[in-house]
């Protein structure tokens, strides 16, 4: 049986346990199948062990046209290994004996068409998977899919871009389910060495917007980044950094242990009473969720 | 008929805008800039006087004699594209756009090309516009159309490699809507063919209708009718729907799209989605589209670079399900049978692309009685093709 769309998604639980302990939560994008089907589920309980708060569980795709070098390999290597949208979905449906960490499958429109929309909600829900991110599904196209993952207990999660109108947000705020991805910058994903400067301004924006759990992607790719994003966001998601560390350490024994290390410096900041991050810096008086209330409205250096 | 795409840029189940949200509001921006366009006079004036005097239109309805005889039967007349500016019916859908890009004020126009005429008809336009210009092209059809690379380069284009993928049009687009993500504000993405997201399929549409009504207007001029039969090569499908959008509502004319069969449909090695394809998303519409089960999109294969894209055009993924439009394909043999036949034959020299649309027109006219008449899109011409052709034919240049 699938859960129901009147149970809270998992994504739910997690950003408001979140949200009350004054803490942030890190979205680690893995893709599938990179080096191996076994390894992304290792590399998943290791992730989750380390502080990881949601996974992103990349698709591969032929054509990933949102996606940059770093990610645009792993989608090659993955192919060639033979990954595939079923088999990721049964990968899945193991892991969740495994872990307890929300899993958003990140996946472009193509091969969950292929699937079979009605299908494919009902697989990654039995499987455990919480929601899906689809970058090449804006809004306009998505109620197919919303008609189908909605009731079978998938959030289907929406993108806010920087060059979103207001009216467009709106909307996107009023389907979005689990969180709202703000796409830092103009561009596909990748490490950058520094990130937009208007990025606080657009965080704030859209706080103005929605109540919505907001995380930021694309781009952010070491713990300073994820320390100065953190103090307007619910969440930081980072995709290219991680990647890149399975690249590096890919044939090599201590690949589980590296990733996981890496990852737990990407949580350090988003920790509460972190003191590298925004939260000793904003939570100075009064209860968390008002502190927290005023770091989302007064943002970073308040 | 004529009313689509719908106000979202659907035709039936077909097209739409399946992009990231970053391209969305650039999108509308575009789609509203080019219906003010095409309301104003000014630059419909200027469209219209560039396309007479500087791109050469309107191109001749040429009666080929020679090859009708040769076939023995249905009377061919070509659609001379090969004549245009450039050497190919491109430069139409680019000099539109070019001109909607000054009047958008972007500083900065990219391309994706695959045989390099729609990267040669861009480079063009962006010099006679004073306008910067990047071409995406596959490194495999840099290696075969270096002469449209060298072109472009000339008319002062940089022309960027693609490596990624299977290094043809597919991954050619892919860059340049990367690129086109990234620079968003300042560049302009002058899309070659009638796919990717609305408003594309109908704009490129709408420029390359000029093909068509002339084609009417001069068939009726010639023989007195619409013609029994209009062929054209598909690939994406821009000079096919530019051809054929003015006789949808001629009940008594057949329209037929010749697909890319590479090595053969039973070869697995062609580009032929309409034959093999399923309906599938890629580069921002939904239409049909060579893949595999999982939904990841094949390598399509064909001699003519033009035509190497697995997936084609929504309107005509649309017109094959309603059955207006039939779509059959022709073999990497039977073109460049199509090529030399109509070189030999009528002295005119066909782009590779093209020569898919003269092979089975020549198939087709054997079947057909005299009485019948048949207009062929002759969408460019064959110079960039020499190398591929000697090449296929064990010949030397030289």
């Amino acid at each position: 049986m699938s859960p129901t769309a009147g149970r809270t998604s998992r994504l739910d639980e997690t950003f408001a346990r979140l949200r009350a302990r004054g803490e942030r939560a890190l979205v680690a994008y893995l893709m599938a199948g990179d080096p191996s089907l076994d390894a992304t589920r290792r590399l998943v309980v290791e992730a989750e062990r380390r502080g990881a708060d949601v996974i992103e569980l990349g698709v591969p795709f032929s054509d990933p046209l949102a996606d940059g070098p770093v990610i645009q390999r792993a989608g090659i290597r993955a192919l060639a290994g033979g990954t595939s949208l079923p088999r990721i979905l049964e990968m899945v449906a193991t892991l969740r004996a495994e872990v307890r960490v929300p899993i958003a499958l990140m996946t472009y429109y193509n091969p969950v068409l292929a699937f079979g929309l009605k299908s494919f909600a009902r697989t990654a829900a039995d499987a455990g998977a919480d929601g899906v991110l689809v970058p090449d599904l804006p809004w306009e196209e998505s109620e197919p899919l919303r008609a189908e993952a909605e009731p079978a207990g998938l959030d289907v999660i929406q993108f806010v871009a920087p060059t979103s109108t207001p009216a467009r947000v709106k909307t996107i705020a009023r389907l979005a389910r689990g969180f709202i991805y703000l796409v830092s910058l103009t561009g596909v994903t990748g490490e950058r060495r520094e990130l937009p400067k208007d990025l606080d301004a657009q965080i704030r924006t859209l706080r103005l917007l929605t109540t919505k759990p907001v995380c930021v992607g694309f781009g952010v790719s070491t713990p300073d980044q994820v320390a100065a994003v953190a103090a307007a966001a619910d969440g930081v998601a980072v995709g290219s950094a991680i990647v890149r560390k399975i690249e590096e350490y890919t044939a090599t024994p201590t690949l589980i242990e590296k990733v996981g290390d890496f990852i737990a410096t990407l949580k350090d900041p988003l920790r509460a009473g972190s003191s590298a991050g925004f939260a000793r810096a904003i939570l100075g008086g009064g209860t968390e969720e008002r502190a927290v209330r005023r770091a989302t409205t007064v943002g970073r250096g308040a | 008929m004529t009313t689509l795409p719908d106000a979202r840029g659907h035709f039936g189940r077909f097209g739409g805008r399946f992009v990231p949200e970053t391209l969305m509001a650039p999108l509308l921006e575009l789609e509203k800039a080019y219906a003010a366009a095409r309301r104003d006079r000014g630059f419909q004036q200027r469209l219209a006087s560039l396309l007479a005097d500087y791109a050469g239109r309107p191109t001749p309805l040429y009666f080929a004699a020679r090859l009708t005889e040769h076939c023995g039967g249905a009377r061919i007349w070509l659609k001379r594209e090969d004549l245009c500016h450039t050497g190919a019916h491109k430069v139409n859908n680019v000099l539109g756009q070019a001109l909607l890009a000054a009047r958008m004020k972007k500083t900065r126009i990219i391309a994706e090309t695959g045989a390099g005429q729609h990267g040669v008809a861009t480079a063009t336009a962006a010099a006679l516009l004073g306008v910067p210009c990047e071409v995406y092209m596959g490194a495999e059809d840099i290696a075969r159309q270096a002469l449209n690379v060298f072109r472009m380069r000339l008319l002062g284009a940089k022309v960027i490699p693609v490596e990624s993928g299977s290094k043809t049009l597919k991954d050619a687009v892919n860059e340049a809507l990367r690129d086109w993500v990234t620079n968003v504000h300042t560049t302009y993405y002058l899309l070659g063919s009638a796919l990717g997201p609305h408003p594309y399929p109908m704009m490129v549409r709408d420029f390359h209708t000029v093909i068509g009504k002339e084609a009417r207007t001069q068939s009726r001029r010639a023989i007195g009718r619409v013609p029994d039969v209009v062929v054209a090569c598909v690939g994406g499908g821009s000079n096919a729907i530019g051809l054929f959008h003015p006789f949808i509502e001629e009940r008594r004319t057949r329209i037929v799209g010749v697909e890319p069969g590479g090595g053969g449909l039973a070869s697995g090695k062609h580009g032929a989605s309409m034959a093999a394809g399923a309906v599938g998303v890629l580069h921002g519409s939904m239409s049909y589209l060579l893949q595999n089960d999982d939904g990841q999109v094949a390598v399509a294969h064909s001699i003519s670079a033009g035509l190497d894209y697995p997936g084609v055009g929504p309107e005509h993924a649309y017109y094959k399900d309603t059955g207006r439009f039939e779509f059959v394909s022709i073999t990497d043999e039977e073109a460049l049978e199509g090529f030399q036949a109509l070189t030999r034959l009528e002295g005119i020299m066909p782009a590779l692309e093209s020569a898919h649309a003269v092979a089975h027109a020549m198939r087709l006219a054997k079947t057909l009685p005299r009485s019948k008449v048949m207009v062929v899109g002759l969408s460019g011409r064959g110079d960039k093709d020499v190398y591929v052709v000697a090449k296929a034919l064990g010949m030397e240049i030289g």
